[in-house]
């Protein structure tokens, strides 16, 4: 195989690859933040013994765990652009408002993600001690600095392994988004193929960076539970 | 857009479904098959094995499907040397080469679905077992197998629903599954919504039956931990 | 809780306001222009290792919107989105190697064309399509029906039980769901690379597109075995020649790069433009 290909000279593909895993790495957390943000809400709405919010986290939950990723990418880059762009013409504005492909990507594994994060987020907040949370009422405290030392700290630690293996689902999705056009690495790889017509060369690349990608980023992962868990008794390793 | 156009179009989506849940249903099968193979030989005890199998774990677990289809489909089929071999009348058939990528891919999670039920099982009973004298073969099967096969129900339900999930990646090798359906439907009359809404509710529905199903098989096989009637 | 929500309707309000008072234009007045490509599409547009896009087509838009005194910008679209993102007001033209077709002038308005270029069948050499009816002639469905008729059913009994190649929502598609869809396997493809790739490892038995990039890919060092064959087909499905699409409300932008075409025609630019890029002279001759 001729590795010239992958080079960083003239005709070499080696940066525009690199680029693309960046651009990966890139929509891939911004997803997981939306998710981070549409699994909260989802977790607070199903822990707030309301019956309706509950209900409505539930279907959300429910509903973007059995639609096809895919489908999902497909239907937010469609329909962002265009309601953006009705909303705006209804507010009197001419003209096109775009979403750009890595808003709508970012987005769409977000609204996946967020299906998935909800469950993380409720199991994790349900892991904390009630006696904690019962001195804290007793000493005074309201429901922000509660939120803020307590709860929040508590739940991310105890979340951390569910949220690193959605990280790992976010970054497959994230070459879904290829069919929107955006250069991230899977789209790279298939511009080279088709371009150097060396399919196996490039797809199999791409596949290595996936990799290199994955287990960096478990290994951060690894070593921030390491430290989160510290001193907290653990029924397994 | 009137009813006829809706049904129409929900008529020609059903029919691509037979395709959708055939890859579905082959892709499951043969990665078990595989699963299995890879779960013996990561519980082997051969180091050479078990290293085999980790490296196939996180490779197939490590990297996003679409690229490892694309390189099976296209990156295969430009390889003179799979051409000239045996194996190029089953590669040629795009049917084949979904089937495969994604039964490679599933079975690297069912493996380890298959792994963390195996461990499961208390060795207490697989000693009393081997106290009674029982054999390898009669051990697995009466004792080891029932109970972890329980314990990997709930996430063998998730896995069977993400393949039907993953079966809509087809469409981008030239297969007519239900996904690829509603983006021609979609790409010919420039109906923006309705296709896309109409196949969501189909794989939701198939979903929702699987799910269904595998929580009546749970239901079934563990009546000890039906909650009691109050 | 009351607080929060006047808040928020406080700030919707003022956003709603803010949106309304922009600036309106209420006649286009054209200065810039932004034209949608797929990069894609060897000779007609593509993008080279830098990520710039050329082709005949970036070289015809810059010589028409400088005749026509308009800034021209250049976007990537893929083919599918074409349609879809003109209308949405992505770009303000397609130029795309989009053939002139009556289903299309539907949803959008064409310039007048720019190139004349017929369909062709890619495929090996061997291929029972060399020795069709009319092979390596140009047939045109609407002026000679007979021809045409004779030449079809030729295409129809060399691919019978074969595999064809064709790219999604083009006249090539139609042309195939039309005339081969009991005879032949067909198989659409999201971008023409994919296919090529398909039929260079054969996968598909021929591919059918326009002649110019149907006769790019043959001069490709990888691509010896393969080589256009059977008739070249215009007219009837295939429509009547390549032009810019645009939407229907922008008719006097139309207009504007009607008449930039027609001096570049007279002039013999498209002449140059086409023979450099496609070889062959494909500016329309009526």
């Amino acid at each position: 195989m001729d590795l010239a290909i992958f080079g960083f000279g003239k005709g070499g593909w080696g940066l525009a690859l690199l680029e693309g895993a960046a651009m990966t790495l890139l929509v891939s957390a911004c997803g997981l933040l939306i998710g981070a943000a549409i699994g909260g809400l989802i977790a607070r709405a199903r822990l707030s013994g309301r019956l309706l919010a509950g209900a409505v986290g539930q279907a959300y939950a429910a509903l973007f765990r059995g639609l096809p990723e895919l489908l999902v990418v497909y239907f937010v880059y469609f329909g962002t652009s265009t309601l953006l762009t009705e909303t705006a013409h209804t507010l009197g504005h001419e003209g096109f408002v775009g979403v750009p492909a890595f808003a709508a990507g970012a987005l769409a594994v977000g609204v996946i993600s967020g299906a998935y994060q909800a469950e993380v987020f409720r199991a994790a907040y349900l892991a904390i001690s009630r006696g904690e949370l019962e001195a804290a009422v007793s000493v005074g405290m309201n429901r922000t600095l509660m939120t803020r030392r307590i709860i929040l700290p508590q739940v991310l630690r105890f979340a951390l392994p569910g949220l690193g293996n959605l990280w790992q689902f976010a970054l497959k999705d994230s070459s879904l988004i290829s069919v929107t056009g955006l250069t991230e690495l899977m789209r790279v790889a298939q511009v080279g193929a088709g371009s150097t017509h060396r399919p196996f060369a490039f797809y199999l690349g791409g596949a290595v960076l996936y990799l290199v990608i994955t287990i960096a980023t478990s290994r951060v992962f690894d070593i921030a539970e390491g430290r989160a868990t510290r001193g907290m008794r653990r029924a397994a390793s | 857009m009137d009813l006829d156009f809706i049904t129409k179009t929900f008529l020609r989506l059903l029919a691509a479904l037979p395709l959708t849940l055939s890859v579905w249903f082959l892709c499951v099968t043969l990665g078990a098959l595989i699963a299995a193979a890879v779960t013996w030989m990561r519980l082997s005890g051969v180091r050479p094995l078990e290293l085999f199998a980790r490296a196939y774990v996180t490779v197939f677990r490590g990297t996003p499907l679409l690229i490892q289809l694309f390189v099976v489909y296209y990156g295969l089929a430009s390889l003179p040397a799979v051409r000239a071999s045996f194996a190029w009348p089953f590669l040629r058939e795009a049917f084949n080469c979904a089937v495969l990528s994604l039964a490679l891919c599933t079975a690297a999670y069912q493996a380890e679905i298959f792994r963390g039920a195996l461990l499961a099982v208390p060795h207490g009973q697989v000693e009393a077992g081997r106290a009674c004298g029982m054999s390898r073969l009669l051990m697995f099967r009466r004792i080891i197998f029932p109970i972890a096969l329980r314990h990997a129900l709930p996430a063998y339900s998730t896995e069977m629903i993400s393949m039907v999930k993953s079966t809509a990646l087809v469409s981008l090798v030239t297969l007519w599954d239900v996904m690829s359906v509603a983006l021609k439907i979609r790409n010919d009359t420039l109906v923006t919504y309705l296709p896309l809404v109409l196949a969501g509710a189909i794989y939701f529905v198939v979903n929702y039956a699987i799910a269904a199903a595998f929580l009546a098989l749970e239901r079934r096989l563990t009546p000890h931990l039906k909650p009691r009637p109050s | 809780m009351a607080r929060k929500f006047v808040r928020a309707i406080g700030l919707g309000g003022a956003l709603a306001a803010g949106l309304a008072l922009a600036p309106m234009a209420f006649a286009k007045e054209w200065k810039t222009v932004v034209i949608g490509m797929e990069g894609a599409y060897e000779p007609w547009n593509l993008t080279d290792s830098s990520g710039k896009i050329v082709g005949f087509e970036v070289d015809l838009a810059n010589d028409l919107c400088k005749r026509a005194g308009l800034e021209c910008k250049v976007i990537a679209q893929d083919w599918d989105g074409m349609i879809p993102g003109l209308k949405a007001g992505k770009f303000d033209v397609i130029m795309d190697g989009m053939s002139i077709t009556d289903e299309r002038k539907k949803e959008i308005d064409f310039s007048k064309p720019y190139a004349a270029s017929p369909g062709s069948f890619l495929a090996p050499k061997d291929s029972p399509l060399a020795e069709a009816p009319s092979a390596g002639k140009l047939v045109n469905l609407d002026k000679d029906a007979a021809a045409g008729d004779a030449a079809i059913k030729g295409v129809q009994a060399a691919l019978k039980g074969k595999t064809l190649g064709v790219q999604v929502s083009t006249t090539h598609a139609n042309f195939a769901s039309q005339y081969l869809k009991d005879i032949a396997t067909v198989k659409e493809y999201k971008t023409t690379d994919d296919r090529d790739l398909d039929l260079k490892s054969g996968r598909i038995d021929a591919s059918l597109d326009d002649l110019p990039t149907n006769m790019a890919t043959a001069s490709k060092p990888d691509a010896s075995e393969l080589a256009i064959v059977g008739p070249k087909l215009i007219g009837g499905v295939f429509g009547t020649g390549e032009g810019m699409g645009l939407r229907k409300e922008d008719a006097d932008l139309t207009a504007k790069f009607d008449k930039a075409l027609a001096a570049a025609i007279a002039d013999g630019t498209v002449k140059k433009l086409s023979e450099q890029w496609f070889k062959v002279d494909m500016t329309p001759q009526s």
